[in-house]
């Protein structure tokens, strides 16, 4: 598949949250104002398409030459966890206006089951190095994309007015799902006829 | 939520009008009527039974909601005006638990749970009707051929977009009208005499589809067929300042011109070879640019933010229409940029009175 197909596709049309359900903890936990919203999307998109990449090396170099596919999920949450920590020990001890930004969020919310499964997603679709690079930062992006949006919505909605039952996590959920029925519109076929 | 309530929405000073919700509610119904009375005489009593179950369910889910929260809402009209679109953007061959579920869904989940009208981010009525839409494939079927058509016509024809898109590469046509015609679509006698006297005294080459697609004598979503109807009632919602020209401006205009860049090339005919007036006189356009792009709980409040929310219409509406699987993309469009309103709303609102900079919203 071209690269602006596997963008298109996993960018909306299998977008990680709406459609795949993966990265719901973090989704509503983060999206309560924009900016902490941005700044987690930013950060996952940053950390899958590293980690699609560090994965795709552990699956070659180390899970086919021993046959041990069936470590593949605990290879690729290690991977992923000290990912995270090696962005977190390397970067932002350089600079700490970022580190205090995403003090919260690194240790904590970045390294989520949308990541792994953004990881599995990319293995399980056969993609090469630069196309797992490339699969990692659209399913990141995704999850950005989505995150936004229901950031936007929450943030917007006059929460008095919501019924007390489904004030919070309810109405979020929600909220997430009539995104997840609006985006629906974007399917296969659409992907399909328009890159051919 | 009534604006004729006594209870204050703000701080003042406020500016009294005789206009109240209820109000603007019932014009937009009554603007909406001679659409939905065509339809219902094309396709028969069926399609009055479609449009009475999605007023019923969606009545009965207002009524449920006002009781929960003992804050009766009935009243206001919008209930019956979701219903009634409800009604309109299916087809009248439909199951009658398709209404009835679009309505309730549209009521007690897209508006309801947000705490009732004006707090809902997306139009129940589309939302509901494409919640059916996924559910259940009986939905997207059910066409009537109109009551226009004569003799009857004895297979049952789907809507010309559906035909068109099902049919548009392996038809050897250039265009949509040229397909309807290669195909021995049915036209109606009326359209066809209307046609054959607009070419014998004025010279004016017609195609009678054009005509059919213009007075609504095809088979389709009951309110949507008559593009003529929707538009004659949509002069009395201008007029009032229910509605301004801005959504309906850039979302047609945006929708056009993508068509007519692009609508060529399912045909294979490249590009600037599409045909905007096909589309503008098809599916759910006059509906969706005239009333349901326009629903002020959905669509942003400035004037900047209501041109880039039509243009965003517009721009996805055709995509999905050209390249989609569902014949018409228009509500999906319009449900996809109710997502973006609270965006558009924050980058385009006002700035805070008394604050220097340029910044919108803190």
């Amino acid at each position: 598949m071209s690269y602006v197909g596997i963008i298109l596709t996993l960018v909306f049309v299998n977008n990680v949250v709406l459609s795949q359900l993966l990265g719901l903890c973090p989704l509503v936990s983060a999206s309560r104002r924009v900016e902490s919203a941005a700044i987690l999307g930013f950060a996952v998109t940053f950390v899958s398409s590293l980690a699609a990449l560090a994965t795709w090396a552990v699956e070659r170099l180390v899970l086919l030459p021993l046959d041990i596919g069936y470590f593949r999920i605990v290879a690729f949450v290690l991977t992923t966890v000290g990912l995270v920590r090696l962005l977190d020990f390397l970067v932002l001890r350089t600079s700490s206006s970022l580190r205090a930004s995403l003090q919260v969020y690194l240790p904590l919310l970045v390294p989520n089951c949308a990541v792994l499964g953004i990881t599995l997603i990319a293995e399980r679709s056969g993609y090469g190095a630069l196309e797992s690079f490339v699969a990692g930062a659209a399913a990141g992006a995704g999850f950005l994309v989505s995150i936004l949006l229901l950031a936007s919505i929450r943030e917007k909605l006059e929460s008095e007015w919501v019924p007390r039952p489904l004030r919070g996590l309810p109405i979020a959920l929600i909220s997430a799902g009539l995104i997840a029925l609006a985006f629906l519109a974007f399917d296969k076929a659409l992907v399909k006829n328009l890159i051919g | 939520m009534s604006l004729a309530g006594s209870e204050p929405l703000a701080i003042s000073p406020h500016l009294h009008r005789e206009i109240t919700t209820a109000r603007i509610m019932w014009g937009v119904t009554a603007c909406l009527l001679p659409a939905g009375l065509w339809g219902v005489w094309q396709f028969g009593p069926r399609a009055l039974l479609v449009v009475l179950v999605a007023l019923l369910a969606a009545l009965a889910g207002e009524l449920l909601v006002g009781l929960l929260r003992s804050r009766p809402t009935v009243r206001d009209g919008s209930a019956f005006l979701t219903g009634l679109l409800v009604g309109y953007l299916l087809p009248p061959g439909v199951p009658l638990y398709v209404p009835a579920a679009a309505s309730l869904f549209g009521i007690l989940v897209v508006k309801g749970s947000f705490g009732g009208l004006g707090n809902n981010w997306m139009n129940p009525a589309i939302a509901g009707t494409v919640f059916a839409f996924f559910s259940w494939s009986a939905a997207r079927r059910g066409w009537i051929a109109p009551l226009a058509w004569s003799p009857p016509a004895g297979a049952s024809w789907a809507e010309p977009l559906a035909f068109v898109k099902s049919a548009a590469l392996t038809s050897g046509a250039h265009g949509p009208i040229e397909l309807l015609a290669s195909a021995g679509y049915p036209v109606s006698r009326f359209s066809q005499a209307l046609g054959g006297w607009l070419h014998g005294a004025l010279g004016l080459g017609i195609d009678a589809h054009y005509l059919d697609l213009l007075f609504g004598c095809v088979p389709g979503s009951i309110g949507e067929v008559s593009p003529l109807l929707l538009g004659a009632g949509s002069v009395y919602l201008f007029r009032t300042g229910i509605i301004t020209w801005h959504v309906p401006a850039s979302l047609g205009g945006t929708f056009l011109v993508l068509v007519a860049v692009f609508g060529g090339l399912p045909y294979g005919a490249g590009f600037f070879a599409g045909n905007p007036v096909f589309h503008l006189l098809s599916g759910s356009l006059a509906l969706s640019a005239l009333y349901m792009a326009c629903d002020p709980a959905t669509s942003p409040m400035t004037a900047k933010g209501k041109l880039i929310f039509g243009a965003g219409v517009g721009a996805l509406g055709a995509l999905l229409r050209l390249c989609g699987s569902a014949p018409d993309g228009l509500p999906l469009a319009i449900i996809l940029m109710n997502i973006a309103t609270p965006l558009i709303n924050g980058l385009t609102g006002p700035g805070r009175f008394g604050g220097g900079s340029g910044r919108p919203r803190a």
